[in-house]
């Protein structure tokens, strides 16, 4: 794990980015959108597997900080005229808050516990969205408005409804959160996170307070999820209730199980995956949930760690 | 010479079993002391009493002076006391490095010397004579090692008190000498609290012996005054020589 090879490791992300940079130019116009979709939402994965990969918490609530990096942002800019910036940061400090507030209640379980108690806490932040609808728009949800889409810097102005401003901005955002995620988990923090999912009550034993490590890790996974969910807002200029909902909990984590989870790289793989097994079986069949079906069937069968998880263990040992 | 640990009328109760019952121990620095007697006599429920894994249902527990019964696992391994485990329990899919790092890295007061990480563990590795093992799998390791590198994970933590459980269980015999050569090599920086049943280890090593029985402390003394204590060997014979 840590200490081992850094270079090949770094230069195997710093390769991936260059490869999504360069992909932006040669992609025909649809897939150009639904990658930059997919960046941002496998920034969820990534900060779903923080914790559910590496601290080995599963949590069925990861819907509430997404949501909350989608209301926080978009809220800012409808509500209060925020710009583009500043909601971003808004709708990150709502996810991180709200983060470190279930995580000291929601950490006192564990297991199948800890899955019901974030489940339901998701489902009451889902509620109160539905609740507040003069705010929120309910279940109907909000547009942002195109021109207050835009990020300025001093006299030059981005649109971010531009096809490759959207896309590059994507891009910056994944880009920052993988190396991110990547030194965090290389880290000794890192350790100490896979120490736990290993067997908490033996790293106690070497003088951890496992519960403060755990309650950081929500707290970063929050964060991240967060910064997805206010990118998403931002980006694709809509804040909707079923974001929300108990499907947008479940994604992400069917999306860390297909990647492989506990991997740098895997969020990504699987998100991606998904969302091209869609796009293709759409194009046949209108039973192409039935094809999706089977695809994961096939996978949990025969790749059981995901698909990056797999390869790590049969032939590339050294990825993070 | 202050104990470096005392515990007064410690006890806990599981349901309607007093696995340990009012027990009143002292430890002096630097000795290494044999905690023997029956299966089911308390000793493994008293250790994890000093430890912190289990709290007491009443009684004390002072170490070094300072009142710990009420503190948590984590904060009594940071002041000194260190647990390693009967049933070994490294972390079998993390390499031995890696296992060790997890005790070194915590014990670092410099955040950034990666250089003291690699240092540390591996003088604990060759300590334990796993150094050339550093990067295979825990789990991978035979069963020795792995009980020797339980031991290197103890040392990591640099204890001032380390509590070994049962430490030569499931040993080869060549094994077995080797471990007592280390432990020895230990006391000289730390003192050893021992649970052992194979009554060579403990004749070779401890300097005084306390003997379990039912929850209790049935004797106390030198590893010849043990060896000749009628009561003891009743209760590990069940009849009177």
């Amino acid at each position: 794990m840590s200490e081992a090879s850094p270079a090949k490791a770094y230069t195997l992300h710093l390769g991936v980015i260059a490869l999504l940079f360069v992909l932006s130019f040669l992609l025909p116009e649809y897939y150009h959108g639904l990658l930059a979709r997919i960046m941002v939402l496998a920034v969820f994965a990534m900060g779903y597997n923080m914790l559910f990969g590496y601290v080995g918490l599963l949590s069925l609530g990861h819907a509430m900080f997404f949501a909350a990096g989608l209301y926080g942002a978009g809220l800012a800019v409808i509500q209060l005229g925020w710009n583009v910036p500043l909601a971003f940061l808004g709708g990150i400090a709502c996810g991180a808050v709200l983060a470190l507030g279930i995580g000291l209640l929601a950490l006192r379980t564990t297991g199948v516990a800890f899955m019901i108690v974030t489940m339901m806490f998701a489902q009451v932040f889902y509620l109160l969205i539905l609740y507040f609808a003069t705010w929120t728009g309910g279940d109907q949800g909000m547009v942002v408005p195109q021109p207050a889409r835009v990020l300025s810097f001093g006299a030059t102005a981005l649109e971010l409804t531009n096809p490759t401003v959207r896309y590059m901005t994507a891009l910056a955002l994944f880009s920052i959160v993988l190396l991110v995620t990547l030194a965090i988990v290389r880290s000794r923090y890192g350790r100490v996170l896979v120490a736990i999912r290993e067997n908490e009550e033996r790293t106690k034993m070497l003088g951890y307070d496992t519960f403060s490590n755990k309650l950081a890790a929500v707290v970063i996974s929050g964060t991240i999820c967060a910064a997805s969910g206010a990118a998403y807002a931002l980006l694709f200029g809509y804040v909707g209730s079923s974001f929300a909902s108990v499907q947008y909990s479940i994604l992400p984590l069917l999306w860390v199980l297909l990647g492989g989870a506990a991997t740098t790289l895997g969020p990504l793989i699987g998100t991606l995956f998904m969302y091209y097994v869609i796009d293709i079986t759409s194009g046949y069949t209108s039973a192409y949930l039935l094809i999706v079906g089977i695809a994961l069937i096939l996978l949990v069968l025969f790749f059981p760690k995901g698909i990056l998880g797999s390869v790590r263990q049969r032939w590339l040992g050294w990825l993070p | 010479m202050m104990p470096l640990l005392t515990t007064k009328g410690l006890s806990r109760n599981f349901g309607g079993l007093r696995a340990v019952d009012g027990v009143d121990f002292a430890l002096m620095p630097g000795e290494i002391r044999a905690v023997i007697g029956p299966n089911g006599a308390g000793k493994t429920t008293f250790v994890s009493l000093v430890s912190g894994r289990i709290q007491p249902s009443s009684g004390m527990i002072v170490f070094d002076g300072a009142d710990i019964t009420s503190q948590p696992a984590y904060i009594r391994v940071r002041q000194g006391i260190a647990y390693t485990f009967q049933i070994t329990s490294v972390f079998a899919n993390l390499s031995a490095y890696d296992n060790v790092a997890l005790p070194v890295q915590r014990t670092l007061s410099d955040g950034r010397s990666k250089g003291a990480v690699r240092a540390g563990v591996m003088a604990a590795l060759e300590r334990t004579g796993l150094a050339d093992r550093a990067h295979m799998p825990a789990g991978q390791l035979s069963y020795g090692h792995q009980r020797l590198l339980e031991v290197a994970m103890g040392l990591a933590l640099k204890p001032r008190l380390l509590i070994l459980d049962e430490p030569t269980q499931g040993l080869a015999d060549s094994e077995i000498d080797n471990f007592i050569t280390l432990v020895r090599e230990i006391a000289k920086n730390a003192t050893v609290l021992l649970i052992e049943h194979n009554m060579p280890v403990v004749m070779q090593l401890a300097d005084r012996i306390t003997v379990f029985n039912a929850g209790k402390i049935l004797a106390e003394g030198t590893p010849e005054a043990i060896r000749e204590n009628a009561a003891v060997q009743e209760a590990y014979l069940g009849t009177a020589p």
